[in-house]
């Protein structure tokens, strides 16, 4: 008996909310314990961080072209450019990086 | 903020998030193809996943025709981080929005959408997140439409060089606050060399990515609010 595709989207998807849904009803008001509240300030940035590098070298087809995008974005966002303009900065640094090792 | 200005200003701050998505989920159309399935049935697991590990690794679970506890376990593994990131959202909505509205906001926690609308100052109107979570769906929905349909005939330099974006996105929210906050560069690298040790390290790399990200945010967010806790007046002007 083969499980039908309908059946594997419905179990990812229900699993994938519940996950997502759970501390929107469990945590209902303001936290105000110092240590979370400053846990919950730095979390962003951790796991951007965490999530952004070196997964960052592998996500185009080159990873120097990778690493020539994400110094083009380093740079642009500490000039704080908005985020579309650094995301498409870097872009435009990993094309023509490619163009240029011939890829 | 009204409603309407809210609801436009989630969609200007989605608008790299579409972009990005667009790129990523094209690809996932095209592996989905591969997989046997239609475009609808693609689109309709974008539309209600919304999450890009977790599909790829049900897509590769579907082709071996695996159990479906187990897709349920994978996901659950996968997609844990956005327990964290729900935690950390949910402060940020305000405690006289009616309630209903946190079922439909939960269901957009994307770690795009959490790192963008988490870079805006102070409660965010449930407005808000219907604005970016409905123009990054669209762009995560269509893209993998597109990747189905028309796979070979889009050119692959123009989907590479724009899968980096959602990541130059990343390093937009990061890196300007970190500028005037020493601590908070630290912190960024400490993390940055950490992931990579993680990554490459024997027995360490055997960690799954959703671990990885999970174990790192826990240990490194919960020693930094140790080693500089954040007191009510910096946090309103800093972050």
């Amino acid at each position: 008996m083969t499980t039908s595709v309908y059946a594997y989207i419905a179990v990812m998807a229900a699993v994938t909310y519940a996950i997502r849904l759970l501390p929107f009803t469990l945590i209902r008001r303001e936290i105000k314990n110092k240590f979370i509240r400053s846990f919950l300030c730095y979390m962003p940035y951790v796991t951007l961080s965490v999530m952004t590098f070196p997964a960052i070298l592998t996500a185009t087809s080159n990873s120097y072209a990778s690493a020539a995008g994400f110094a083009a974005a380093l740079i642009a966002a500490y000039r704080r450019k908005s985020l579309i303009a650094v995301a498409l900065i870097s872009s435009a640094a990993v094309f023509l990086a490619e163009l240029v090792l011939g890829m | 903020m009204s409603r309407y200005s809210s609801f436009i200003a989630g969609i200007r701050d989605g608008i790299p998030i579409f972009l990005g998505y667009l790129a990523v989920s094209f690809t996932f159309g095209i592996m989905a193809k591969n997989g046997g399935l239609s475009a609808w049935q693609a689109a309709l697991l974008s539309a209600t996943n919304v999450t890009s590990a977790g599909q790829f690794s049900g897509l590769s679970l579907m082709s071996v025709c695996a159990p479906l506890t187990e897709v349920a376990v994978a996901q659950l593994v996968i997609n844990l981080r956005y327990c964290l990131m729900s935690c950390s959202l949910s402060q940020k909505i305000s405690g006289d929005t009616p309630f209903f509205h946190r079922f439909f906001i939960a269901y957009g926690v994307t770690d795009e959408i959490f790192g963008v609308s988490m870079s805006r100052e102070g409660f965010l109107s449930p407005f808000y997140f219907y604005g970016i979570i409905g123009i990054s769906v669209l762009g995560w929905v269509s893209g993998t439409f597109i990747g189905v349909v028309s796979g070979g005939l889009l050119p692959m330099r123009a989907v590479s060089a724009l899968s980096i974006a959602l990541y130059g996105m990343f390093i937009a929210i990061i890196v300007p606050p970190a500028r005037k906050r020493k601590e908070l560069a630290g912190i960024i690298v400490v993390s940055m060399l950490l992931s990579l040790l993680f990554t490459v390290a024997p027995l360490l790399r055997e960690i799954s990515s959703g671990f990885r990200i999970i174990i790192l945010t826990l240990l490194i967010s919960g020693a930094a609010a140790i080693l500089f806790p954040i007191s009510d007046g910096d946090e309103r002007e800093e972050l």
